[in-house]
């Protein structure tokens, strides 16, 4: 079964609702099942092998998911703020191909050979001239979506989807048009993220109306949220907080808004705490999940966040800070470096396996044969399961053979009044392997010796950072990703 | 018939359409309002249609499943007749629901 096929669903049952825009003039899901048969013309006529979107969220972004889908061919939405040399190379990987592209993002990747391009602000206008074309025979093991993920080291690699995995993930979690009428949301995440693409996908299948910010500010947040009367919003952590002050300085507590999910990244506990008291009529969701897993595989649900919030014990507590619990469709367990599976409050790498779990690349699978996937992500579950997640496994500081995860030392640090952001990374140490140097960006003028006495205090003496150094801001994506391996680099060329 | 995963199958006496998502090896009857569905693509053959919806007629958007087999289908298009796999009739089967995360 294709991802097409849930627009078409959509279009049959969903009359009467519109599917993206305002209530005033957007598109229905019947518009937008025409415009992407007409758009997957386009492409048959190209002969091209894939089609490239790079620009930002429209109603054009799920026009061209959607036209690739009846087209056959796989979709790939590109991360146009790259650098031009890195966004053309990543187009050169994919050709040829069909590129919807922004006016801007034109001019910078300017003109390749295999790539033939439509404005975006022309693709509809095109579409309506053309002739609807048929699904392409449909097999569920066709790739759907090409999602470059950054890597760590040398070139992104460019995660496979199939559109299997991500029909499992709506179909088996989302009731069809559960949606009531009214409800909508506010998608202000990136087409290229994989959040951008599993929005579209279960917005359609659910009925939910999809509002689109293309470009994010706090301010145009809760200004088109308040005018669109949004339901629903999904947004990474660093977006929250923004927007929380932008409410606490309006005093606008947005009535409509039902619900907020957030995930692409850690989400400090004090934030989450202000939200829970800013927006005590909404219903908080962690999703925790990856490119190649199809999105999310854990949630923290709205009660969850409720019940950690008024727990009595601080192993209940501390859940706020955790990703949930692993979805009931997929298997989930924590392994050490051996593969062994370990038990619960032990620190490993995640491992998930279940049918929208891919864990393939162009080029390679890291999926194990019996279907297990290893996450490079490194956490643990507590005794009642919840997911905690302390960062990549990459990123874990190896000091005298002990595994230190930055993540659990920055928390500490966090707390600190005079410390606004923290990252802590390990740097190469001839004694010890790796010494542990943490950057700190200062509200005040915290005094080392106190910090280091924090960690001490509260985790232990191996913990404690052998250097502190004080910086104006640290380095993060646009989807608030804090760049270890840049203040890494950074760091180590000056040491 | 042999039922893969992904194909689909319409009904021979109905409107009814289904995508197969997780399927039985071997061969099965899989059958709307009593006759067996047909693949998508196929003709219709010239057969009497069903005036009247039967209960438990196939819905648009719900999943049904048959325990012994494991099967399990999505119904993309509503129609009159009620499905089953080798005379046993399908049940309805619930998504296993979340807040949403997207």
């Amino acid at each position: 079964m294709n991802t097409h096929l849930l627009l078409e669903m959509a279009a049959q049952e969903g009359v009467g609702r519109i599917a993206v825009g305002s209530l005033r003039d957007g598109h229905s899901y019947a518009d937008l099942l025409s415009a992407s048969k007409s758009v997957a013309d386009w492409i048959e006529e190209l002969g091209v092998e894939n089609v490239i979107y790079a620009g930002l969220n429209a109603p054009e972004f799920p026009v061209a998911l959607f036209a690739s889908a009846i087209a056959g061919k796989p979709f790939a939405p590109l991360n146009y703020r790259l650098p031009d040399a890195d966004l053309r190379k990543l187009v050169e990987r994919v050709t040829p191909c069909a590129a919807i592209l922004d006016d801007d993002i034109a001019v910078r990747i300017g003109a390749l050979s295999g790539m033939k391009v439509i404005r975006k602000a022309d693709l509809l206008a095109k579409a309506e001239k053309r002739p609807a074309a048929e699904a392409v025979d449909e097999t569920a093991e066709n790739v759907a979506v090409l999602l470059f993920t950054s890597g760590t080291t040398g070139e992104p690699k460019a995660a496979m989807l199939r559109h299997r995995h991500l029909v499992s993930y709506v179909i088996s979690t989302l009731d069809f048009m559960g949606a009531e009428e009214e409800e909508a949301t506010l998608i202000s995440v990136p087409p290229y993220h994989i959040a951008g693409i599993s929005a579209v996908l279960t917005s359609v299948y659910s009925g939910r109306r999809m509002v689109q910010l293309g470009a994010f500010s706090p301010q145009d947040w809760v200004e088109l949220a308040a005018k669109e009367k949004v339901t629903h919003a999904m947004m990474v952590p660093t977006m929250l907080g923004r927007v929380l002050d932008i409410l606490e300085a309006r005093g606008e507590t947005l009535p409509h808004l039902r619900h907020l999910s957030y995930g692409g990244g850690r989400m400090p506990v004090s934030v989450i705490r202000r939200a829970l008291a800013l927006l005590p009529h909404v219903n908080f969701v962690n999703a925790y999940g990856l490119t190649e897993t199809s999105s999310t595989i854990s949630v923290l649900t709205p009660d969850d966040h409720r019940d950690a919030l008024a727990a009595g014990t601080p192993d209940a507590r501390a859940r706020l800070g955790s990703v949930g619990q692993p979805l009931p469709t997929l298997e989930l367990e924590i392994r050490d470096s051996e593969g062994n599976h370990v038990g619960a409050g032990e620190i490993g790498e995640v491992w998930v396996r279940g049918e929208q779990v891919s864990g393939e690349y162009v080029g390679g699978s890291a999926l194990r044969e019996d279907g297990w996937f290893p996450t490079k992500d490194h956490g643990y579950l507590d005794a009642a399961g919840y997911l905690f997640i302390e960062g990549r496994l990459d990123d874990v500081i190896v000091r005298g053979g002990e595994n230190i995860s930055p993540g659990e030392i920055e928390d500490v640090l966090r707390d600190h009044q005079a410390v606004a952001d923290v990252a802590v990374v390990g740097l190469p140490d001839e004694e010890w392997g790796e010494r542990i140097v943490a950057v700190i960006v200062p509200e005040g003028e915290p005094s080392k010796d106190e910090l280091k006495a924090l960690v001490r205090g509260r985790l232990r003496s191996t913990r404690v950072p052998e250097d502190i150094i004080f910086r104006a801001e640290l380095p993060y994506n646009e989807t608030g990703k804090l760049l270890r391996r840049i203040l890494k680099a950074e760091l180590s060329h000056v040491s | 018939m042999k039922l893969t995963p992904g194909s689909r199958w319409k009904s021979a006496v109905c409107d009814a359409e289904v995508v197969a998502v997780r399927t039985p090896a071997g061969d099965v009857v899989l059958a709307c309002g009593g006759v067996p569905m047909i693949p998508v693509k196929d003709a219709r053959p010239d057969m009497p249609q069903l005036q009247s919806a039967q209960e438990n007629a196939a819905l648009l958007g719900k999943r049904y499943a048959d325990e012994a087999s494991g099967l399990e289908l999505l119904c993309n298009k509503s129609g009159k007749g009620a499905l089953t796999l080798d005379d046993r009739a399908l049940t309805l089967k619930e998504a296993k629901k979340l807040p949403s995360s997207d």
